[in-house]
């Protein structure tokens, strides 16, 4: 098993220089500390902004100047602005390479379920969940392979409500790596696990892939 | 013109659409004087639903607010879209932030509707036409406009040509172009370079200098 720090490690090594990238609220916001200085990942924000710098502390914070979870952020060179139409215009166009975003469940399709738990008075928010799900070129998804009281999370078919359906192209977690494939689920990377303890875990036929 | 003058021909049953992502680019003052105006039973269509005790929120705890359409309602904050959300007096039509977006600049734009991959196969296009294009899966959305935007800008030139400030720049634009009557409170008053424009002054109806926010 690895922990949250290594797995933001893993995905950013994973992303290819130069990329546009837009990475989701919460634990995928961690993957931005680990990309090289000189990789050219130049991140993009749903809010209205490419090109966006770590976070804003001290003098450097401006409340016009905040990230999609409204944490202000600093400007990089070569930075724009745009508004939102434009910005998700840009992430629905195709025009980003990869998008990082947590899950609460993955199909071994790619359907992914993020934004809702599904329970009956939970207040319900989407944000850019769906949109971000449709829109990049890859979408990478990080989280932990099981639930805290030790159920799956990666599944034949999501149970919560869908944000988007085979959308999915990887699945990061604590356990194993896994891509997800025409011709099913490929476990790429095992982190501390014997492939058949993995497939003992999850109801969804695996692939070890052989290197 | 004050806050309180350019908003307050604002009629009951109005839909008020309010720029702002969080705290970038929200039309603090002028949501202020939509609640001293006394209009009611409005439609707002925001990407949040307020929190604190200021701006939607203010809106929210007076009870003037009958509809809210947006993408994000709940946050850490969000006490009074809450409570009226859980007592039944508060409609909430919830929209994935891209169509909220698509919708209100195809409202400003003469759009009849579009299809967008965004929700396609989830509860959110529940009741919606759909339609396979090239085998890949699309909703029918339908435009948003409003009697009414408030919107932030950075500056405005005596014509009412806007430009923005970094990420408040957000719903700005698609707004002022889809309202009826678009109201833009501004921190500068000034030139603009043509090239710079932002928001086009066909688009702008009133202007309140209101200085930068503290």
């Amino acid at each position: 098993m690895i922990d949250r720090q290594t797995l933001a490690k893993l995905v950013a090594a994973d992303i290819p220089a130069g990329a546009f990238v837009n990475l989701g609220i919460g634990q995928p916001t961690e993957v931005a500390d680990h990309l090289a200085p000189d990789s050219g990942v130049v991140l993009h924000t749903e809010n209205g902004m490419l090109g966006m710098g770590p976070q804003a502390h001290g003098d450097d914070v401006d409340l016009d100047l905040i990230n999609a979870g409204k944490i202000p952020v600093t400007e990089l060179p070569g930075a724009s602005y745009f508004h939102h139409a434009d910005s998700f215009a840009m992430m629905r166009g195709g025009h980003l390479d990869v998008c990082v975003l947590g899950a609460y469940q993955v199909s071994a399709r790619g359907d992914l379920a993020n934004w809702h738990s599904g329970a009956p008075d939970a207040i319900p928010a989407v944000g850019g969940a769906m949109d971000l799900a449709v829109g990049a070129k890859q979408v990478f998804v990080m989280m932990n392979l099981l639930t805290r009281d030790g159920k799956p999370k990666l599944l034949p078919e999501c149970t919560y409500p869908l944000t988007g359906l085979r959308c999915v192209s990887r699945v990061y977690t604590d356990l194993a790596t896994f891509l997800i494939t025409e011709n099913g689920v490929v476990v790429r990377d095992l982190h501390g696990i014997a492939f058949a303890d993995l497939q003992s875990l999850l109801d969804v036929p695996l692939i070890e892939e052989l290197s | 013109m004050n806050a309180l003058e350019a908003v307050a021909d604002t009629a009951d049953g109005s839909t008020v659409l309010i720029g702002g992502f969080g705290p970038a680019g929200e039309p603090v003052q002028l949501i202020e004087a939509l609640l001293d105006s006394g209009a009611k039973e409005l439609t707002v269509v925001s990407n949040n639903a307020g929190s604190g005790e200021t701006g939607i929120a203010a809106l929210i705890r007076e009870k003037r607010v009958v509809k809210i359409v947006c993408s994000y309602p709940r946050q850490v904050d969000s006490r009074h879209f809450d409570e009226a959300y859980r007592a039944g007096r508060i409609e909430l039509d919830l929209v994935p932030q891209g169509n909220l977006a698509e919708r209100i600049r195809a409202g400003g734009a003469g759009i009849g509707a579009f299809f967008t991959p965004t929700g396609y196969g989830t509860m959110l296009a529940e009741g919606k036409e759909t339609r396979v294009i090239d085998g890949k899966g699309y909703v029918l959305e339908y435009p948003i406009k409003g009697d009414l935007a408030l919107v932030r800008a950075h500056r405005a030139d005596r014509f009412g040509n806007l430009v923005y400030r970094k990420t408040g720049r957000n719903f700005g634009p698609i707004m002022a172009a889809a309202a009826t009557t678009t109201v833009v409170q501004v921190e500068e008053l000034g030139e603009i370079d043509p090239e710079h424009v932002v928001t086009p002054s066909i688009y702008v109806d009133r202007i309140v200098h209101i200085g930068r926010a503290a």
